[in-house]
């Protein structure tokens, strides 16, 4: 009885730690995220009235000829972008990872220069690419020309079919080094008891890695695949500043992120629309909530995972 | 039996074969970032006709340097990144320790919840409240301030710094806790007796806070985009657009912009690398 009693009593001093997180986090996070949700159902007025809308915004990103084309093609553009980072990032990650987790002082060179990019703001990384790929500089083909595969260099930026393959590539390259650390440190936190009787039996390093160490770190594939999900609708930074707002060459960059930026603030000739930008970002809270809440009850449920 | 040379050339090729490749990236990694540093020494000519030289006494030049800071107004950027990310950083790693402690620690109603109602920022980027964000700072009148900027990062920092922090803190032995509160300590006592001993996570959660802050370009140009309020990012941003043409002046704010957070890295990469790796050996 006593024991329940006490339990249920909230002590001021808790109040008095939880508080300023719970309020801070509240009303500059959780409250403007709800109320952007709310205005997604709205309507703003000729002299900034609110009325309610319905579904109205939806339908109108679903199949208006001003919004849906560019909504399918930034969510086409965005899955491109997610795919290029699951097949290339990530596999490179785990592959550094790997070859950093033998340890040693040459390594821990590495690991430190490895991560170098990832420390950059996007805007300093976005604009050292496009002078490194600008013809008129000539470094990226000089570089392929000084391996007899100059042939190969065009304006890569500029032209729709390949700039947005372009541009994945160039985050790839700055932000391998987060699947990097996040599988060197799941690796490195194996016990070398679990791999010390294979290496006795004569097993390979290649065998060692994919039949006992890899599968131990399953638990981080899954934690990894699910931050480079909602690590694409944070990919604006990039694009705006190597390809602006408007995402070109003929928003054959544009991704959620660029679109949610140009219909809630508008671009040169159309006005910005906060409730249809709230739209969009509902949108895009809606693809995350699925992706997460799929993590969650298909692969973190099912991935065993074992208490090293 | 003895090894036979052959077996030895196969353990040679197979022990350096890891280092070729980490080699080969290496220089992927960081080869953009050298073309940028040595060719903002150097004059225009010597930018374009030799860029894959280090600057010489011939080629040597700090003329982008002066372009800089004769026409931008980088010091008052710098200082503004510096302004947000400290007070950012310092008011984080504050309020969110107390969070951390009052979760680790006490055992009442709604401990659970609260966790989960904290932990929902971790997986959901602030940036998608930004309609909301920007109508609270305007009807707070924080529009071009620092101080709007402070309280969204601080927001979207807590949730990972209170998750962390707080499984830092339930390792803290509770015999040492109880002790202090026999002899009469209060709760806030005992949680400024707790803080020390997590040093080592709270220095690292630091640099995870920092470096996202520092760099964000989203919330700078929303909510804080006046020349008065613009952080380092943004002004680069911005400079440079005027400045395409300008390669001297561009390639040497890129490298005065990289300069501070490199170094950030370079000083504190070994207590960072170590913090993420203390959560896997324990």
């Amino acid at each position: 009885m006593q024991q329940s009693k006490q339990r249920s009593h909230f002590p001021v001093h808790v109040a008095v730690f939880l508080a300023p997180a719970v309020l801070l986090y509240s009303v500059f996070m959780v409250m403007p995220l709800i109320n952007s949700l709310r205005l997604s159902f709205y309507n703003i007025g000729e002299q900034n009235q609110m009325s309610y809308n319905g579904l109205q915004n939806y339908v109108k990103l679903f199949t208006d000829s001003n919004f849906a084309p560019f909504f399918w093609r930034a969510l086409k553009n965005n899955f491109v972008f997610f795919v290029i980072h699951v097949l290339v990032q990530n596999p490179i990650g785990l592959m550094l990872a790997a070859l950093l987790a033998e340890g040693g002082r040459v390594r821990n060179f590495f690991r430190t220069v490895l991560f170098m990019p990832t420390v950059l703001s996007v805007v300093i990384i976005g604009f050292i690419w496009q002078l490194i790929l600008n013809p008129l500089w000539g470094v990226a083909e000089g570089m392929l020309k000084a391996v007899h595969l100059g042939y190969l260099f065009g304006p890569w930026l500029g032209k729709p079919e390949s700039a947005l393959i372009t541009v994945s590539l160039i985050s790839v390259w700055q932000f391998v080094g987060i699947p990097m650390i996040l599988f060197y440190a799941a690796l490195i936190g194996i016990p070398d008891e679990l791999t010390e009787a294979a290496h006795v039996d004569g097993a390979t390093a290649w065998n060692i890695f994919w039949r006992i160490k890899f599968p131990l770190i399953l638990p981080t594939v899954g934690i990894v695949s699910v931050l480079t999900f909602v690590g694409n609708f944070n990919a604006f930074d990039l694009i705006y500043t190597m390809k602006g707002a408007n995402a070109g060459p003929d928003f054959a960059t544009d991704i959620m992120g660029t679109l949610f930026y140009r219909t809630f603030f508008g671009q040169q000739l159309q006005l910005g629309n906060p409730t249809m930008g709230a739209t969009v970002a509902a949108m895009m809270f809606l693809i995350i909530l699925t992706g997460v809440l799929l993590y969650m009850f298909l692969w973190a449920r099912r991935v065993q995972t074992y208490e090293l | 039996m003895k090894p036979t040379p052959l077996y030895r050339l196969g353990q040679f090729i197979g022990k350096s074969i890891p280092i070729m490749i980490l080699t080969i990236y290496g220089l992927i990694a960081i080869f953009p970032i050298v073309m940028i540093l040595i060719n903002s020494f150097k004059d225009k000519s010597a930018i374009f006709g030799a860029p894959f030289q280090f600057p010489n006494t011939q080629t040597f030049s700090l003329i982008g340097y002066e372009t800089v800071t004769k026409r931008a107004t980088f010091p008052a950027y710098f200082l503004n990144s510096s302004i947000v990310t400290l007070t950012s950083l310092i008011l984080t790693l504050f309020i969110g320790a107390m969070a951390a402690f009052a979760l680790a620690e006490y055992d009442f109603r709604g401990n659970t919840l609260i966790a989960l109602y904290l932990s929902i920022g971790i997986m959901i980027p602030i940036r998608l409240g930004t309609v909301g964000i920007l109508r609270l700072m305007v009807s707070l009148k924080l529009v071009n301030t620092l101080t709007g900027l402070i309280l969204v990062y601080v927001a979207q920092s807590l949730p990972m710094t209170i998750f962390i922090l707080s499984q830092f803190m339930r390792q803290v032995p509770k015999d040492l806790k109880d002790a202090a509160r026999i002899d009469g300590a209060s709760e806030y006592r005992i949680f400024g007796m707790v803080l020390p001993l997590v040093r080592p996570a709270i220095g690292a959660i630091g640099i995870f806070t920092m470096i996202p802050i520092w760099n964000d370009l989203w919330f700078p140009l929303i909510l804080a985009p006046s020349s008065k309020t613009a952080t380092v990012t943004l002004g680069v941003q911005q400079f440079l657009g005027q400045f395409v043409s300008d390669w001297n002046a561009v390639l040497s704010s890129l490298t005065l912009a990289m300069i501070p957070i490199l170094l950030v890295y370079l000083i504190f990469s070994r207590q960072m690398i170590r913090s993420i790796t203390a959560g896997a050996v324990k």
